[in-house]
This record gives C-alpha cells, structure tokens and sequence, in this order.
C-alpha cells in the first residue's frame, strides 16, 4: 500500500494526473474540486481573492521574521536597542489591517447575498437525514419520495466511488435553479446535507427546514458526504446526485413516479389542496 | 533564610502553595498530553489509508477517541498546562505577591481535576463509549447515545468547569489586591495580564457550559426536553450555549500563551516588549470581541442571513488585534539582540506557524467560503495550527524558559533543540497536508474516506507518527535533566530576563519573597 501511494504520488505528479475530475474528488488534489454550479464559481474566485491576501500576509511575516532573525542574531547585532515605542508604526498596523479586512469583507458580503437569493426558484427538493442514509422527496413531481442509500464496498460498479456512491441517485435536471429543503428526522439527529463541487452544505436539524440553492450546468455524477457527526454512520450516508437533460428529467419522472408508488403515501395528507 | 517546606506527602497532597500547585498542574498537563496524544495516534494510524485498518467495523470507537482526543487536550492539557501550571506558579512571584489569595481553593481546583480526568477516560471504556465529538451536540449526546457514557463525560466537564472557575476567581482577587507595592497594573508583566483576561473569560464563559450541559444531563436523564425537537425543544439552542462557551474558550488557551511568548521573545531579544500598552489591551480586545463572534461555528445551521453577515464582520475584527500583537512581537525582535535557545526557538516558530493557522482562521471567517470549508479537514487544519502550534509551542517555549526556575536544575540545550526540530517537522507535516484534504472537500470526524484522499492523509499520518514521537522525547529531555542534575542559576537567561522570578533563587525558596518587592 505504501509503495501503491509513493508511485501514485509519482505518477500523478509525471504524467500530470492532478487534472481535476468532475463532481468528486482526485488523487493528491491541493484545492477545490471544480465548480459545478455558478455559485461555487464565485466560491472559488472569491476564495482565490482572499487566498493570494493572506498568502501575501504570511509571506510578509516569514520574510520579517527571517529577516530579524538573521539581522539582528546575537552575533550580527551585539549591542540591542532600546526602543519600546514608535506611534506611527503601530497606528499602521492598527489601520492596514483594518483596510484589508474592509477589502476582504465586501465581496465576501456579497457572495453571502447570493448564496441566499432564493427569488429564482424553478423546482423545491427536500432532503431528510435519518441514521444513516439520505431520503429524497420531490414535492413538484407528485412527491416521488425513496431513501439513498450507501454502496458497500462489493455492490459496487465500475467508475463508481467507493464511500461516495449511493443506490439510488438524486435525479436533477441541468440549468434549473433548484431548492434543496434540508431537515432531519425529528427523533433523530443532526446531519448536514453537502456537496462540495456545488458549493451547497447546509445542517439538516430535527426540527428545523433550511434552505439552500444549486444550478448544475453540465450533466454528469456529483458527490457529497454527510458533514455533521452523526453517530457510528456518520462517514457512510454519501450523497450523490446525478445531473440530467431537461428531457431526460422528464423521462426519469414518470419512471419513477411508478417506481416508487409504493414510498410516497405518507404524503397524501400535504397534498391536499 | 529559614524555609519550612513540609514533608512531601503534606507538600504535594495537601499543598497551599502556588508554586508546588504548579508543578502538580504541569505534572497533570504532561501525563494527560501524552494521553491525549496516544489517542491522537490511534486516530491517524487508523486514517493511515483508506479502508478500516485497526478499528474492524467498530466505527462509535473511532468517535470515542475523537471525543477523548479533543476534551483531553482541551481540558486536561492546555488549560492545566498554561492557567493551573505556569499560571499559579508565576503570577504571584511576577507581581511580587507571596502566594495566591486563597491557597486553599488553589488546592481545590487542581483536586478537582484528577476525579475529573478519571470520568473522561472512564466514559471512553464504559458501554459503547461517548463519541459525540468535543463539542457534545445534542441530540447525538441526548437521544443519540444511551448507556452512561455521556453521563460521566458531562460530570467530568462539570468538575473541570468548577475547578476552572475556582481557579478565576482565585486569579482576578490576586492581581487586583495582591500586586507589590508601586506596581500598577500597567506596569504589570505580560503573562500575568494574559492571566488576568483569561480568568475573566473563564469566569464569564463557564457557568454558560455548565447550564448547557447541565440541561443535557437533564435532558438524558429526568425527561426535560431542552434540546429535543420532538417535544418543542431545539437541538441549536444547545450549539448557541455551547459556542457561547466555546468561543471564548479558544482564546483561554491562546491568550496565556500569548503571555509566555512576549517574555520569551523581549528576553532573547534582550530588549523590553514593544508596544506594551498596545500589547496588553490587545488581549483584552480580543477577550472582549471574543465573546461576541461565537455563532461564526454555526454558519451552516440556518441562521438568518443578516445574523451571519454581522458574524461575519465582528469575527474578522478579531484579526486586528491579533495583528498588533504579531507585529509588536517582531517589533520586539526588530533591533534586539537575538539569542537562539529552544525557547526562543518555539517562540519564533509560534508567531509564523500562528500567523499561518490565523489567515486560515480569517478564510474560515467568511460565511461564503465557510460553506464549502466547515466541517472539512481545513477547519482542523486551521485550528490544529492555533492550538497545536499556538497553544502547544508556547506551552514548550515556556516550560523551557522557566524549566530551570522551577526545577532547580538545566535542560540540555542540544536535547531541547532536538526536540524543538522533531515537533516542528512533525506537526507541520502532519497538519499542512490537512488544508489540502479539506479543501478539496473531505469532512471531519470519518473514520473511513474516499479513495482519492489517501495521499495527503498517508502523509499526515507519517507526520502524526513523528509527533507522538517528539512528546515522548520531550519526556526523555525532562528525566536527562533530572538524571544529569545540572545545577541552574538565578537567571540563566542574562540581562534580557528583568521580571521578579529571576532574582529569587532557582528554585525559589518555598516562601518566595521575605519582603514584598518594591518597585522602581
């Protein structure tokens, strides 16, 4: 196994293996998996915004530091100084400081903003952890309602994830601005809906409907894991969507509409009008 | 000079005096570190690659010592180390007193936390273990986990809470009434400033956590419904409470070790502190805004997005000060005359491995960025470098500038250096890596992962390995010393060292001062 990691290692850094997979993580990956939706787009430029400040403050301090140590060593500098106080200096460190948290806080309010703009809405999803599995419920789509659950290790398929994937997908159309509803099952415990390349994590919490939004603008398997301790499970009740054509939404509804005929009667009672 | 000192069973069991109530707390700190570091171990050894590898199917153990982990170092590390160790033994001769104000409560608090120790661990061997993390959220830590576990876990947080607060209260009465004659407060050393606001943390924050898991006990045991959403109560009010608590609670274990860096690095310079007045107030900010910035853990809960916008600008308010005092410790530095023993080498090492965990810590303070990093490997990443790095190295800067105060006798400075190196290399091999995991998304508190984070956390773990090794060596440095009996002077340090504890002899007599110091 150890010599499996070196030459992984090896390979991925020779033939250039970081290239980023879609929706889930890669080998000796050093940053964000790559944006599935616009909002992690913006996630990621704004992360890079402030990831190259404060990469820059910690450059300045390493350098200072370098410097003072070199410089003023006992051998280089024999006699210390004395100087306790210098107004000026410590104003500006005082005020810098403040002006680049005023740079930074700007765009990060912003992105704050549109994380939580919810007046584009097309279709309402509602995602319930139980221990340890997610359910779904589609309540535009008849509320086709079924649990999804984690693959073990030999039910697994090919180019299927270990820990990621689930037996049944969430089934979401491209290019459609989607509510994902988040709660938990009340006698139950907290759980938080996340995946990564979408930019969405939001706690599921007995008790409570939150909220959050994604748009998918290419079709293809987008994974997540559960990201609130929730007990002996907690790392096996993956997410995993599976982004579709408009057209193929529509063709996965009526099948699943009679596919899971049988789960959603307990949604009668809220569809009366 | 005629020096009492009791036979050892009296000294050391029944003791009032700060100084022998400071060596029991270090004594505590190391013997739990170094538990809290075998957990440490097994969490990276069983994170190693992915699969299970030592644990077989039995995930709740992997929480148990997730749990054991963080509240051991927290608790029964940091806190005894920095407050109850350096804390007791330093304040009073640092401010020219003879002793705590109430040495008998002094005695109560480090007694507390032996029976509070013994319930913690014994909670990670009773039934399926208390595995709902540190931060205890209910409802895993109500409905979530059945058996006593928990119940001995939140008596054990009881016990180091009462003991903690004792400890306040004794801190707060000492500096204010007991300081030396003609020694103000702004003439007050940095350490004990750094004490002074901790203990006020400690004593505001406390009494929160105990309400807090005093109605989980409630609500576990004698069917109060809290926390429970099923009977109208709400699972957030316990994380609101608990981060009420919580917040403050990291800057009690920075804000000593802000104390000890600033003797450090003034004595290795051989210069006084830059910018104390800046210096000491900075702490207190910090200690202040520290109490209003606690729902930026819960920017994934749901709160109203207007309540998360504030969160978000009073928590990066905290950079600011925390900004003076880097650069004042540089400033320190600027001009000085540096030399480089081990403690100065843990201090400079703190202020660049701190600054790097407090950048992270200003990423993480962004609500929009936080929704892809909370509760991933990046936020252990950031507060692994704080605390493991901050807290941690200042804890060694520390023991090894006042080793020879204490003990009477000298560290080897090789062995010391050695030590310094083998933690340094370890703990950023192992955390760095930690940034890489979590940003490309691998959350917290798994004890099995996808495959495709094996070659950062297969790093990490060999970096884990080196630091459990560098903690036993630290051991190995104290019995060499101990073994050599290198007789230590007054002050060892030169002329850079100019607080009270370098004029008494080392160790100081058992009633330090016969006079009170007068101050110039």
């Amino acid at each position: 196994m150890n010599l499996f990691i070196i030459t992984s290692f090896l390979s991925a850094v020779l033939i250039n293996k970081m290239l980023l997979a879609k929706g889930q993580p890669t080998e000796w990956q050093i940053g964000f998996q790559e944006a599935g939706s616009p909002l992690m787009q913006q996630l990621i430029d704004f992360h890079d915004f402030v990831f190259w400040i404060v990469t820059a403050i910690t450059i300045f301090v390493f350098l200072l530091l370098a410097y003072v140590c070199v410089r003023f060593s006992a051998k280089n500098n024999k006699k210390p100084s004395t100087t306790t106080h210098h107004s000026l200096l410590e104003v500006a460190w005082t005020l810098v400081p403040v002006v680049i948290l005023v740079v930074i806080s700007i765009p990060s309010f912003r992105l704050l903003y549109n994380q939580n703009d919810f007046t584009k809405i097309d279709m309402t999803i509602k995602a319930t952890g139980y221990t340890w599995y997610w359910g779904y419920e589609y309540p535009d789509h008849d509320g086709i309602t079924f649990d999804s659950i984690m693959l073990q290790e030999d039910e697994l398929e090919d180019g299927q994830p270990r820990l990621l994937s689930t037996d049944y997908q969430l089934v979401v159309p491209i290019n459609t601005n989607i509510k994902m509803q988040i709660t938990s099952d009340p006698s139950g415990v907290i759980h938080s809906w996340a995946v990564p390349s979408l930019g969405v994590k939001m706690d599921a919490i007995p008790g409570r409907l939150n909220e959050t939004y994604f748009n998918i603008k290419e079709p293809g398997m987008y994974y997540g894991q559960c990201s609130e301790l929730c007990g002996i499970g907690h790392g096996f009740m993956p997410i995993s969507i599976k982004a579709v054509t408009s057209d193929e939404f529509a063709v996965w509804v009526d099948d699943a509409k009679e596919e899971f005929a049988d789960n959603n009667n307990n949604n009668v009672v809220l569809k009366i009008d | 000079m005629s020096d009492h000192a009791p036979s050892f069973f009296k000294r050391y069991f029944f003791s009032t005096n700060h100084k022998d109530i400071g060596v029991l707390y270090l004594i505590f700190a190391i013997v739990a570190g170094l538990i809290g570091g075998i957990f440490s171990l097994l969490i990276r050894m069983e994170l190693a690659e992915p699969g299970m590898q030592i644990l077989g199917d039995n995930y709740q153990q992997y929480n148990v010592w997730i749990t054991a982990h963080g509240l051991l170092m927290i608790f029964f590390m940091i806190m005894p180390a920095m407050v109850g160790g350096f804390g007791n033994y330093f304040v009073p001769l640092l401010i020219g007193a003879p002793d705590m104000a109430f040495p008998r409560m002094n005695n109560l608090s480090f007694w507390l936390l032996p029976p509070s120790i013994i319930l913690l661990i014994g909670s990670a061997f009773v039934g399926d273990g208390a595995g709902p993390g540190w931060t205890m959220y209910a409802p895993l830590s109500t409905t979530g986990h059945g058996g006593p576990a928990v119940d001995m876990a939140i008596l054990s947080m009881h016990l180091a809470g009462a003991s903690s607060i004792l400890g306040a209260i004794n801190f707060i009465t000492t500096i204010f009434n007991m300081r030396a004659p003609g020694m103000t407060m702004h003439k007050m050393p940095l350490f004990a400033w750094s004490i002074l606001i901790t203990a006020f943390l400690l004593l505001l924050s406390l009494p929160v956590l105990a309400g807090a898991i005093t109605m989980m006990l409630t609500d576990r045991n004698f069917g109060t419904a809290f926390f429970n959403a099923e009977m109208g109560g709400d699972p957030v009010l316990f994380q609101h409470l608990f981060w009420f608590f919580g917040h403050p609670e990291v800057y009690i274990l920075i804000l000593p070790g802000f104390g000890i860096i600033s003797h450090v690095v003034s004595t290795f310079s051989k210069k006084p502190i830059f910018g104390y007045l800046g210096m000491a107030y900075a702490m207190a900010a910090i200690g202040v805004v520290g109490f209003v910035v606690w729902a930026h853990h819960m920017y994934t809960k749901g709160l109203d997005v207007d309540t998360r916008a504030y969160f978000l600008a009073a928590t990066m308010v905290i950079a600011v000060p925390t900004g003076i005092k880097i650069f004042s410790w540089i400033a320190t530095m600027w001009g000085g005359s540096i030399e480089f023993k081990t403690p100065m080498l843990f201090a400079i090492a703190m202020i660049f491995l701190f600054t790097l965990g407090g950048v992270t810590g200003v990423v993480l303070a962004n609500t929009g960025i936080d929704v892809a990093l909370h509760d991933t490997y990046y936020v252990v990443a950031h507060f692994h470098y704080v605390m493991s790095m901050g807290a941690l190295f200042s804890i060694y800067a520390g023991y090894y500038y006042w080793f020879s105060k204490m003990s009477g006798i000298e560290y080897s400075e090789l062995l010391g250096k050695i030590h310094f190196w083998l933690t340094f290399i370890g703990v950023n091999i192992t955390f760095f890596p930690m940034h890489f995991s979590g940003l490309a998304g691998m959350p917290r508190r798994i004890p099995d992962y996808p495959n495709a984070f094996a070659g950062w956390n297969y790093v990490s773990s060999i970096g884990a390995y080196i630091s459990v090794f560098a903690a036993f060596f630290f051991v190995f440095v104290i019995i060499e010393a101990f073994m050599r009996s290198r007789k230590a002077q007054k002050n060892p340090w030169g002329k850079g060292a100019t607080t009270y504890e370098w004029q008494l002899s080392s160790p100081p007599p058992f009633h330090s001062f016969d006079d009170l110091p007068k101050v110039k």
